[in-house]
């Protein structure tokens, strides 16, 4: 799979380049590719939504950005370029530079992911004294305007607190205060708002877009539910079975799925405008094996446009209009 | 019953009353305690008196019924553990049955001995145990981890009655050097008292350190998988920053847990090594009155261990307080 020069992909000045990255994972029945050959952009300021079903490789994608996954997984090809620097080849204490400062991360479960034993105060204000090099007192009166910025009542006396003291979307507020302490140039939210009610969803979602756009910080946004993220991706990449199947704008992608997958996807969601007590259509089958893919596409077993040729080789990624991608032979 | 009695009150903190409660509910414990402590030596066959009558050439019935009633023995069992019970409740531990010294007077006099000895041994297994268990989740997997855990597993498997008798032994036989056996009192020459208290204690602790370790090594990769201290390293701080500041403390809950539970092994580890190593403490003191059936003795060192173990586990659930935010009192 090679770019082509008048691709997306080969385009200058990216703020963060994803390019041809595979990831595997040791388990019982061996190495376990979990991403295969999977390229993408971010531009500056931009919201970049990766869409997919668990296993898909969309957290993957979000861990491998930092290098923060666990021993088991082991990147194997790829390069990913942040800012003109390859991240994959630098040495740790660079990379620690780049973590919480240039690049922050926000994960799924507010509830295990905020420090039990360290006050609100001190995880907030944790990557501006180490990052800025700033006295505590400091810090911690920027963490107590951080907290008024995501909107947590209280914030000077609310420093003081413990995780346990904060429901579920408070305590995802404060992973984004959190987050945005270093004015990073890139926030990875790994399904922020999974773990949260559907009414708090929207707020923290809407809450998120609105900082980021306030930075300038571009954000990747990745999540299940391709209906959550249409409001606020500018693009939007779909994953299946560890690769991109389709990105494109997010106007594009809604209005004209180029992928079978999407165009299921997009299909299994209620509308305003479906009658009531009709079926919504499902996906027939089961999502794939990532320990033993088909030689083709991943998607062709449960495919209704599967063709001979679909099952034998993988089609590439590749443009169908400007900018929009997708990994198809073509269906209609 | 810290309502009742009216703890929650301004003036008194949560704080203050859980610790009231919590010393209330000793006593129930306690009570429990003294009648196992006091049936329990009674059990063991062969009385004081037949071991006092063998050491006379002349003894005759008369001379046991007469014995009997001077040290009280005559009374049924039942009346006995009342008329000591009463007695314990004002102070009186009652006299040794040998020596005819209260028995109060000998704890004093013992009782800090093996106190400092379980303190010493308890900084030795914490300062090996800890560190190592750390160092151990950090290299999970290497050599060193191997080697630090088949090291904490030989400390378990080894007792240590028999490693106090190879330190007596082989390096005199080597080096001509034994460990120190006189003792002197701490604040007579607190480094001479060192130097005999020592050995025994770094024995005592290493042994007890194996547990400590290994719960200290399997909490750490434990605590090393969690969420948080994903977000910690997300943050870019720095590898060992992450395992002290975000970690230890979650780690250290459970472990504080484990040294409360220790604490009955470690007194019950220096009666012996006490022994070997020649510190009269309350260990030798102990296994002399059990051989010489000193009921009162036996009964009264008993009693000051149940209410130390009872105590250490008071303060192992006072600790949680200072290290995990969610417990509260």
């Amino acid at each position: 799979m090679k770019a082509s020069p008048e691709t997306p992909m080969a385009r200058e000045g990216s703020l963060l380049a994803v390019r041809e990255l595979s990831v595997s994972f040791r388990s019982e029945r061996g190495q376990v590719r979990a991403l295969d050959h999977v390229s993408f952009e971010v531009e500056e300021g931009e919201t970049l939504a990766i869409v997919g079903e668990s296993g898909s490789g969309k957290s993957v994608t979000a861990l491998s950005i930092l290098r923060l996954l666990d021993d088991a997984g082991q990147i194997d090809n790829g390069s990913i370029e942040f800012e003109g620097r390859d991240l994959l080849h630098l040495d740790e204490p660079s990379l620690r530079h780049i973590r919480g400062d240039r690049i922050a991360m926000i994960f799924q479960e507010p509830m295990s992911s905020l420090n039990p034993v360290l006050t609100i105060g001190k995880q907030v204000a944790e990557p501006i004294r180490l990052h800025r090099k700033l006295p505590w007192s400091i810090a911690l009166e920027q963490a107590a305007e951080l907290l008024d910025r995501v909107s947590i009542p209280e914030s000077r006396h609310r420093l003081k607190d413990y995780p346990h003291q904060f429901s579920g979307g408070m305590r995802q507020r404060v992973m984004i205060a959190m987050a945005l302490a270093c004015r990073p140039k890139l926030i990875i939210a790994d399904e922020p708002t999974t773990a949260l009610d559907v009414t708090v969803q929207a707020q923290i979602l809407a809450l998120l877009k609105r900082l980021t756009k306030e930075l300038n910080s571009a954000l990747i946004l990745i999540s299940h539910d391709l209906g959550v993220v249409a409001r606020y991706a500018d693009r939007v990449a779909v994953m299946y079975g560890g690769r991109i199947v389709e990105i494109a704008a997010a106007a594009a992608l809604y209005k004209n799925p180029q992928h079978p997958y999407t165009e299921g996807l997009l299909a299994s969601q209620p509308s305003l405008h479906s009658t009531p007590g009709e079926r919504l259509q499902a996906i027939s089958g089961q999502p794939p094996d990532m320990a033993n893919l088909p030689p083709g596409c991943a998607f062709a077993p449960r495919c209704h446009y599967a063709r001979a040729e679909c099952r034998a080789s993988r089609p590439p990624l590749e443009p169908v209009a400007p900018g929009h991608e997708r990994a198809c032979f073509g269906f209609e | 019953m810290a309502f009742l009695l009216g703890f929650h009150r301004p003036g008194y903190t949560t704080m203050q009353a859980f610790i009231v409660k919590r010393l209330l509910t000793l006593l129930p414990t306690l009570l429990f305690t003294s009648l196992i402590v006091f049936a329990s030596i009674r059990l063991i066959p062969g009385d004081v008196i037949d071991l006092m009558l063998s050491q006379n050439d002349i003894s005759t019935g008369q001379d046991r019924e007469i014995i009997e009633a001077a040290l009280g023995l005559d009374k049924p069992i039942y009346a006995q553990y009342f008329s000591w019970i009463g007695a314990v409740l004002v102070g009186d531990l009652g006299r040794s049955l040998w020596k005819n010294v209260p028995v109060s007077e000998q704890l004093a006099a013992t009782l800090p001995i093996t106190f400092e000895m379980g303190l010493l041994a308890l900084v030795v297994a914490l300062s090996v145990a800890i560190p190592i268990g750390i160092f151990s989740a950090m290299r999970q997997d290497t050599g060193s981890d191997y080697i630090a855990r088949s090291f904490s597993l030989l400390m378990l498997a080894i007792p240590s009655f028999w490693l106090g008798t190879l330190v007596m032994v082989f390096p005199s036989v080597w080096w001509r050097w034994a460990p120190p056996l006189d003792y002197t009192p701490f604040l007579e020459d607190p480094l001479k008292n060192l130097r005999h208290m020592l050995v025994p204690a770094i024995l005592l602790g290493l042994s007890l350190s194996a547990v400590t370790m290994r719960m200290t090594r399997t909490m750490m990769l434990e605590v090393l998988r969690q969420d948080y201290v994903r977000t910690a390293r997300a943050k870019g701080l720095k590898e060992n920053v992450v395992v002290f500041r975000h970690a230890l403390r979650n780690v250290l809950i459970p472990v504080v847990t484990l040294v409360g539970l220790q604490a009955p092994l470690l007194i019950g580890g220096s009666v012996i090594l006490e022994q070997i190593f020649v510190v009269p403490g309350m260990g030798s003191l102990l296994l002399e009155a059990v051989f010489q059936r000193d009921y009162p003795v036996v009964t009264g060192v008993f009693l000051v261990v149940g209410v130390a173990v009872l105590f250490i586990n008071f303060l192992v659930d006072l600790t949680y307080g200072f290290l995990d935010p969610r417990v509260r009192y």
